[in-house]
């Protein structure tokens, strides 16, 4: 039988969520026994157009290029998943949605902008295309990608959990960094998923995984504002690694193709 | 002489890390054209951090590349710091050091297993080589594992890492756990030396050319700090930085890159090691002369082999500070101040400048980066005419293809870091 094939894709990024696969070491190479990596161009292999049984899509589009790509990038693959905040939620550079005039920003940094193919929006893939399961995370962890990736292959439908950073952090035993730190932590609002990691370094939680299930934001924010924190500077703390929150829900595995907002 | 006329197009870049193309025109036996392009789109950056607090710095920028998210940070702690007058403990500085040290283990190994050799293998990835030399593969995995783990050591993963702060560290790790990643080290260092050994037996092509190194330099081989040298005499400190370099957006390719003193210049870590021979510690400085110490050089097929130097290097160093290990305050109180504050460090693949200008309540008004890649941009450019020529346009378009990644490989473009690089949508011909 023929091996089932994988293709990794770059969009709007900063590799980092690669990364996953490439730090894997020898697991790589087992990864690749089991697998065909027919598209990886970071890892050396191109074949952008071929079709694929998985794709992992890192990056968000914010070019009109971009935006035909992401389509036959769909069209040639059976699972499409979006790997990181970027992909799922247009990620940190989806900042600039968030400023009143981002087209101004080209004319910042070039002096020659008609150069330049960059949409006004940073948007996660499932603003364009069917995406099948997404990997929340800036970056994902190795963890995450092979998991979703095997159970995809057997058939069987990822689980997404979304239960929140501080039951994780719980199990984990670390003290709490909000309530006895007093330091501005997201972990109330933040999906689990990284291991607890700021907390176990004494730190507050900055909410790189994106948001969780029934996350009382409103309630955080006065807390935190409770800590000191001027209201903006608060509020600021909800927009970081997924500054936009037109695409912070999660994917509804049933939707189809749509127009962005 | 032999007519022809050819276009070579290398529509996307295999093993470099973001997104680059490169078009060339050769007509009657000459390069009418040649066009690194670079067509990451923008991320603006720099715009967005406008507002932004200082705390959050250090892991906004982290995200703008993730194979060397510890460069930013240092870059930009560094910037911040010497706003705010702060003297860092002897601690903070170590830890600075030992966490860059796994940053470069981890990103020159990844890049000469990964994406440099299986060119040399007629492999195109480390797939490829795998097969053909599973121990050589084996033991770079093993090295850029010792590298993550370092980084892990510090700030929690090594993709965006959680321990740096302005002003030191979030967290002082334990004893135990310096031991065990101490031991790992100690067993690296031989592999790590038995690489370099490797790399000293390649058989590399003879090109020399003329170009002008830009580097740090300190007491120690510059990593996390240092004034800034050049082979032309230049002594600079970060606040002086703009005053010979320039950033311009080319007419043909449209990516910003950076001019010294209107010239082109080579930062990475050649150019590090052609001007900072001398602060090698004793064993690397006995190695190399054993191995036919090729240094300074002006070519630059020998950037593989000072990758290979500076692993070591970083292995050493990590050694040296690991084994004095003692967890201490991670971070020190320090004094908003508004103004501008320049930084700077050596990233893997060369000097990483930042700039900030910061009001009373600590928020950022004004932020410039310039990444290595913009800085060895203009270079590529030069070299890839210069190796052309000497390669013989002559061959095969493949073969030229080819000859032109491995080229532009030597300098490790990471597309990513082009904070503000961008696609040219428009193409002149002719
Ligand atoms: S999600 Fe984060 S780590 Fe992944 S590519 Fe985007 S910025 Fe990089
Ligand atoms: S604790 Fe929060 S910010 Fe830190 S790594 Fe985990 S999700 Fe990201």
């Amino acid at each position: 039988m023929a091996k089932p094939t994988l293709a990794v894709h770059k969009f709007s990024s900063c590799d980092g969520c690669q990364l996953a696969l490439l730090n894997m070491g020898p697991d790589l190479l087992a990864l690749a026994e089991q697998l065909e990596i027919k598209h990886f161009a970071e890892a050396g292999i191109v074949n952008e157009s071929a079709p694929v049984d998985i794709a992992l899509v890192e990056g968000s589009v914010v070019t009109a290029a971009d935006e035909t790509r992401i389509r036959e990038v769909r069209a040639n693959s059976r699972y499409l998943i979006s790997m990181g905040a970027c992909a799922t939620s247009g990620g940190i550079q989806a900042l600039k949605n968030l400023a009143e005039d981002p087209s101004a920003w080209v004319g910042q940094l070039y002096p020659q902008t008609e150069f330049i193919d960059s949409l006004d929006r940073s948007h996660a893939l499932k603003a364009y295309v069917r995406v099948d399961f997404e990997l929340w995370g800036c970056p994902v962890n190795s963890r995450q990608v092979v998991a979703a990736a095997g159970q995809l292959l057997q058939g069987v439908s990822p689980v997404d959990n979304r239960e929140k950073l501080c039951l994780e952090c719980k199990r984990a035993g670390q003290v709490c960094t909000l309530v006895t730190r007093g330091e501005p932590c997201m972990g109330p609002v933040t999906r689990a998923g990284c291991g607890a990691l700021c907390p176990a370094f004494g730190r507050a939680c900055y909410g790189c995984y994106g948001e969780a299930e029934l996350s009382n934001g409103d309630a955080l924010q006065r807390r935190l504002e409770g800590l000191g924190l001027a209201p903006e500077r608060a509020a600021a703390r909800f927009r970081l690694i997924h500054p936009d929150q037109q695409q912070q829900d999660p994917l509804q595995l049933s939707g189809g193709d749509h127009d962005p907002a | 002489m032999t007519r022809r006329k050819i276009q070579i197009n290398v529509p996307s870049l295999a093993r470099v890390e973001g997104e680059g193309a490169l078009h060339l025109k050769i007509e009657q036996g000459r390069i009418e054209q040649l066009q690194f392009r670079i067509y990451e789109p923008p991320r603006f950056f720099e715009q967005f951090m406008q507002g932004r607090h200082y705390t959050e710095v250090p892991d906004i920028v982290a995200r703008i590349c993730g194979i060397c998210p510890v460069a930013y940070q240092v870059s930009a702690v560094n910037a911040l710091e010497s706003l705010f007058a702060l003297e860092t403990t002897p601690w903070i500085s170590n830890m600075r050091r030992l966490l860059y040290c796994g940053e470069w283990i981890q990103s020159h190994s990844l890049h000469i297993h990964l994406l440099a050799l299986p060119d040399y293998f007629a492999e195109e990835t480390v797939l490829g080589l795998a097969a053909k030399e599973p121990e050589l593969v084996r033991r770079g995995f093993a090295i850029q594992e010792a590298g993550n783990r370092l980084i892990r050591f510090l700030g929690g993963r090594s993709v965006h890492p959680v321990g740096i702060q302005v002003g030191g560290f979030h967290h002082a790790p334990a004893v135990s756990e310096a031991r065990s990643l101490l031991s790992f080290l100690e067993d690296t260092l031989p592999q790590a030396e038995a690489l370099l050994e490797y790399l000293a037996g390649m058989a590399l092509p003879e090109q020399n050319q003329a170009f002008t190194s830009v580097t740090l330099a300190h007491q120690e081989y510059p990593i996390e700090q240092g004034e800034l040298i050049s082979s032309t005499g230049l002594r600079l400190q970060p606040e002086q930085y703009e005053s010979h370099f320039k950033e311009l957006q080319s007419p043909h390719s449209t990516a910003l890159w950076s001019l010294l003193d209107g010239q082109d210049y080579l930062v990475g870590p050649l150019a590090r090691l052609n001007l900072n021979q001398a602060v090698l510690p004793a064993f690397l400085q006995r190695h190399l002369q054993r191995l036919g110490n090729p240094f300074p050089s002006q070519n630059m097929f020998h950037s593989m082999l000072a990758r290979g130097v500076e692993i070591c290097l970083a292995l050493y160093e990590a050694i040296t500070i690991l084994r004095e290990y003692q967890p201490d305050t991670p971070a020190l109180e320090l004094q908003v101040k508004a103004g501008v504050g320049c930084g700077w460090s050596e990233a893997p693949r060369g000097l990483l400048w930042h700039r900030y200008r910061v009001d009373s309540e600590g928020l950022i008004q004004e932020a410039k980066i310039v990444p290595p890649t913009s800085q060895n941009q203009a270079r590529i450019e030069q070299d890839l005419r210069h190796s052309l020529h000497q390669f013989g346009l002559d061959h095969s378009t493949e073969a030229l293809r080819l000859h032109s990644e491995k080229v532009i490989r030597n300098y490790d473009p990471c597309i990513s870091c082009a904070t503000h690089f961008l696609k040219m949508s428009v193409e002149r011909q002719g």
